[in-house]
């Protein structure tokens, strides 16, 4: 059996650019004279925006930082142990870089191990041991604080997370296990699963103690001191520190049901982490934390060698990193400043985007439509949508009152574009249409003035071609609830201008969008990709596949709603458009399905009813379909749907359409909400063998959002 | 409209522990905002009877208030305190004498009835804002011999006082400092200073201070215990060759912060507050700059005067060790023994350390426990020298006094 350090020296020596976090000890005398303790402050050395990470050298220097305490403890020569972080930072878990590295599956189970042998040594101290969560505390950030006797927790903390899950890992640290077992099962699966997959949301540090992880709270002001004295008078038996009895009957195996129902509903299945953290949480009803441990072992190394999870670390590398760095974007210093911003048309999306523009740049922002009455609305749609940001506290009277005051509409574009730095199109997706509201733009705002248009499927170089000045136009295309997709495809027309273009991505940074550069090509990124796979999906059906078939084919990837379910929220009629434009681009892979033409014709909004609460195909619709005969299997169904995926990704790769995979997957990720364990779709398309079958190679080198050959 | 002046009281004190200034130093990574704030809290939690929005104004002073002393410190502290944002704030500068300045300011505003109750203290980080830093003395006080060269340097100025008052000797400065080593480690051990201490956690990140990481101040980091006449006799004469100011027999460079609560005395008793000292007269005097050590005394007489009392009535004094010269010469003015046992009881800033502008409210905070416990003394008074040249005194009575038995 190999030791703890020297299980650790093994890993470190596989991660030699380890960012290494020590673990400074230092001696203090407590307050009202509780005794010598000594307090272990976990810091790497650089400021907040760096935060404090757990890889194999750091655990060591945790291990060793124990070894000091506990000899000091056996003397007799302190009465406690502390463990906090550096300013604004606790620790947010362990070095992600550290797991992308790891090839072996015996490797994957020493991290486990190396991180439970250390922390549990906080436990088996002679001495109580507190943890202050001071700042930032993540994954096993917050399980370093588990193993200890106590707890406190910082007002000021904004952000705690067990997010192992989200990224396809299990809190695999002692969090499945002491959690549960120190909150019940029913809150440890609140945070561990239902946080995680909610798009990995954060605690803050009131809600950690109101649900009982922290024993005491205290202001960010003197958090340190205060947590000090309280821990002087828990010592002295001067504060009694009680905890309710945990529900070990039906109500824990009802949480993991919950639990169950939860990761159901988000993944469907198709990723095994939720799964494998909520067995271990079933296992800790009996309060045997080693088998539990044992267990959390076991599920990270299967994970850590498993594509998922090194597909959710790409995907959350490509929406931290890629996403707030777009590839080839043009200098930001060529950026021209956008004082004041124009919206053509006032209709849903045109008042949409002028309140996301009025919002995240404060700029005067003005609407014009053709008549006077549309242009009220417009305007009352933003007024409205500013009350009731005002109404839930999001905004106060006075942000309030500016918003508003900054908003306008007039009929006389020259009146309102002609200083306007940035003027965007919504009206109707008709070129012939564009073309005449950028002439008449251009013919009233200023010279410098950049013309976007959100258009979704038209080319955005002849929108231009009949321009004087075709350099300043971009495109910008939003995806709705544009206030909820983080995405923005910034499209380069023909003779956009680096400045143009500079200043769009500046824009896009400002409305706090994720911008991926992309070619002026039919649909560009996610509408293509989309069209295609609902194309195929689509295909299948009018050849003769039932729908229920068709439609559960795909369920294992776990998309985030069914391929009808989708096109019922875009809309049958612009999905048919989208299709129509594909089909007149590339007519032998983008066909217009005549069942889903009869569907829109007859004026229906959707396939489905949801009568019963489920949906359930309309007979209405069922009456309209007229399908062949071929039926195939779901098997049958999934592979013609991935082949045409992959085989659209490789031509818009060939096209250049982006500049690579990674763009692809980014879209598909910000603007379609395509899940992380499959790193958007290409780590799966390879993962699967789709890529080779079809385009006789992979999208991503190996190791690259898989395990390193 | 008819207006009554009302009694003012000092309700509580607290401050820091003080720290040595320089990289070594326990608050050597430590904000100076921070520490005031630190003690202003302390204060709102040791008097949960004060609701803080009742607050009328929060006055702090610094002697250089710039970076993290400057930015109105009163203010800002207020806020980063978590005091109401409708309680304002404001900054005092009269170097040594700022936080007495910010207790005597504020006490005539409520002696007037513009103020209720107030928060009153002050901070100096000598670390990072070492003395005379970005200071631009007017070129005319040396063309025109306004004051001597030696003006700006305190430490020269106690030299001079020395030669103004040649039977101050070394000796007798050495002598004096001992003894407040000795009463400060005597007030430690009996408990009388701890408990006016708000505990300070202070981070380290480079090794030569001692241990790294986050740690707990809460004892005084000048002190010297056990101090002798004969190591004092072998310290260096920084400010002149073959001179007698030494780093013994003076207070050092410090960090520190106090803070007080000073209320109307109606307020006080209405709010359920401790009445721990009772206003009775405050002066401030100017002297030549070049003994600006001497300050002290035009300072007490023109208090005195104003009270109505003669030195007699005084039976406890707290007087800021700046130099142990300049508290000899207040004492030789009165005729008090260099070790008469009403003054500076439990030791002065030559242990404890003078972080400029905070020290005057831990004048205060000591004379207060002294009245405590001692009922049958009436009167008391905080006094110190100022920098250019001044003196500050405030005379205090005590509310526990039992009268003469």
């Amino acid at each position: 059996m190999t030791t703890t350090a020297e299980l650790l020296k093994g890993a470190a020596e596989l991660f030699p650019d380890e960012v290494v976090t020590s673990a400074h000890v230092r001696h203090l005398d407590l307050p009202s004279g509780a005794g010598r303790f000594a307090l272990i402050t976990l810091d790497n050395g650089l400021d907040h925006t760096k935060p404090t990470t757990f890889g194999p050298a750091s655990l060591a220097n945790l291990n060793t930082a124990l070894d000091q305490v506990e000899k000091e403890a056996a003397d007799g020569d302190i009465v406690g142990v502390g463990i906090t972080g550096k300013p604004f930072i606790f620790a947010v878990g362990a070095d992600l870089k550290g797991v992308e590295l790891l090839k072996q599956h015996d490797h994957a189970l020493a991290i486990g191990r190396g991180g439970h042998e250390v922390f549990k040594r906080l436990s088996a101290l002679t001495v109580p041991t507190f943890a202050y969560y001071n700042g930032a505390a993540m994954g096993g950030g917050v399980e370093v604080g588990l193993h200890c006797t106590y707890r406190t927790v910082s007002k000021a903390l904004p952000a705690f997370s067990l997010p192992e899950v989200f990224l396809g890992l299990v809190p695999g640290w002692g969090g499945c296990t002491l959690l549960p077992n120190l909150i019940g099962a029913d809150k440890a699966v609140s945070v561990i699963i239902e946080n995680s997959l909610n798009q990995n949301k954060q605690l803050k540090g009131r809600q950690v103690f109101d649900l009982g992880i922290a024993d005491a709270i205290f202001e960010g002001a003197d958090f340190l001191e205060q947590s000090l004295v309280w821990t002087a008078n828990v010592l002295k038996g001067d504060i009694a520190v009680e905890r309710p009895v945990i529900d070990r009957g039906e109500a824990w195996d009802q949480a993991v049901a919950r639990g169950r129902f939860i990761a159901d509903g988000k993944v469907h299945g198709a990723a095994p982490a939720a799964y494998r953290a909520l067995d271990i949480i079933a296992a800790a009803k009996n309060g045997d934390l080693q088998q539990g441990y044992d267990a959390e072992d076991a599920a990270l190394a299967d994970l850590i060698m498993g594509g998922e999870l090194r597909a959710g670390i790409y995907a959350f590398n490509l929406v931290q990193k890629r996403g707030k760095r777009p590839a080839g974007a043009p200098d930001k210093n060529l950026a021209r400043p956008v004082t004041k911003v124009g919206v053509v048309g006032a209709g849903l999306m045109a008042s949409q985007l002028a309140l996301l523009f009025l919002r995240r740049l404060e700029v005067p922002v003005v609407l014009t439509d053709i008549d006077q009455e549309r242009v009220d609305k417009g305007v009352g749609y933003v007024h409205a949508e500013i009350e009731k940001l005002l109404g839930k506290g999001r905004i106060n009277q006075d942000k309030a009152n500016r918003l508003k005051a900054l908003v306008t509409g007039v009929l006389d574009k020259a009146e309102g574009f002609a200083d306007a730095d940035f003027v965007i199109e919504a009206v109707f997706e008709e070129i012939g249409v564009k073309q005449q509201v950028f002439a008449e733009v251009e013919a009233v705002a200023p010279p410098h003035a950049i013309l976007a248009t959100n258009t979704s499927s038209l080319s955005v170089s002849e929108m231009a071609s009949k321009l004087r000045h075709p350099e300043r136009v971009v495109g910008f295309h939003f995806f709705n609830p544009v206030a909820v997709l983080p995405l923005l495809e910034i499209v380069r027309g023909e003779k956009t201008d680096d400045a143009s273009l500079a200043t769009a991505f500046a824009v896009a940074k400002k409305l706090k969008k994720t911008a991926v550069l992309v070619k002026d090509a039919p649909a560009f990124v996610v509408n293509r990709i989309l069209t295609r796979f609902m194309g195929e999906i689509q295909n299948v059906i009018d050849e003769g596949t039932p729908v229920e078939v068709a439609e559960k084919a795909v369920e294992p990837l776990g998309l985030p709603m069914s391929p009808l379910v989708l096109l019922e929220l875009v809309g049958p009629a612009i999905g048919l458009h989208v299709s129509e434009t594909l089909h007149g681009a590339f007519p032998d892979r983008f066909k217009v399905s005549p069942n889903l033409k009869a569907v829109v014709e007859a004026g229906k909004r959707g396939f489905y009813v949801y009568d019963s609460g489920k949906p359930e195909l309309d007979p209405e619709v069922a009456a309209l379909l007229k399908q062949g005969d071929t039926v195939l299997t779901e098997e049958q169904v999934r592979a013609r749907v991935l082949d045409a995926v992959a085989q659209e990704i490789g031509l818009m790769l060939d096209e250049g359409v982006v500049a690579e995979a990674q763009d692809i997957d980014l879209c598909l990720i910000t603007g379609a909400g395509w899940p992380f364990h499959l790193g958007g779709i290409t780590p799966y398309l390879d993962r699967e063998g789709v890529s080779d079958r079809v385009n006789g190679k992979r999208f991503l080198e190996p190791g690259v959002a898989s395990v390193p050959a | 409209m008819p207006r009554t002046v009302r009694d003012v009281v000092f309700v509580d004190g607290v401050r820091t522990p003080f720290g040595k200034a320089g990289p070594k130093g326990i608050y050597h990574e430590t904000r100076a905002d921070d520490l005031v704030v630190k003690a202003i809290r302390e204060l709102l939690r040791r008097n949960p009877g004060l609701a803080p929005e009742k607050v009328d104004d929060v006055a702090i002073a610094a002697t250089t208030q710039i970076g993290d002393q400057g930015l109105t410190i009163g203010r800002t502290a207020g806020i980063l305190a978590g005091l109401p944002q409708s309680v304002p704030g404001f900054s005092i500068d009269r170097m040594c004498a700022g936080a007495l300045t910010a207790v005597t300011t504020t006490a005539g505003s409520i002696a007037f009835g513009a103020y209720d109750v107030v928060i009153a203290g002050g901070v100096e980080h000598m670390g990072r804002h070492p003395m005379g830093e970005g200071v631009d003395p007017n070129p005319r006080f040396v063309s025109e011999k306004l004051v001597d060269e030696s003006a700006l340097f305190m430490g020269m100025t106690a030299e001079n006082l020395h030669d103004r008052f040649p039977h101050i000797t070394k000796l007798r400065a050495d002598e004096y400092a001992v003894r407040s080593q000795e009463k400060a480690a005597k007030a430690y051990a009996n408990g009388k200073i701890q408990q006016d201490l708000v505990p300070i956690s202070v981070r380290r990140t480079t090794p030569e201070g001692g241990e790294t990481g986050w740690g707990l101040v809460t004892a005084d980091e000048p002190m010297r215990p056990g101090t002798t006449l004969e190591n004092l006799a072998s310290l260096k004469t920084p400010f002149r060759v073959h001179g007698r100011v030494t780093a013994g027999n003076a207070a050092g460079l410090n960090d520190g912060a106090t803070a007080s609560i000073i209320a109307s005395e109606d307020f006080a008793r209405e709010n359920d507050l401790p009445v721990r000292m009772r206003l009775v007269s405050y002066a401030f005097a100017g002297v030549e700059p070049e003994v600006m050590g001497y300050g002290p005394i035009p300072a007490t007489e023109k208090a005195l005067a104003k009270a109505g009392l003669s030195i007699s009535d005084i039976n406890l004094f707290e007087i800021n060790e700046a130099f142990a010269v300049q508290v000899l010469a207040f004492l030789d003015h009165y005729g008090i023994a260099d070790d008469d046992e009403r003054v500076n009881q439990y030791g002065g800033a030559i242990a404890f350390g003078h972080p400029l502008a905070s020290s005057g409210v831990r004048l205060m905070t000591q004379l207060a426990r002294q009245f405590e416990e001692q009922p049958q003394v009436r009167y008391g008074l905080t006094t110190m020298c100022v920098g250019f040249g001044m003196g500050a005194t405030v005379i205090w009575e005590n509310p526990h006094f039992e009268g003469d038995k």
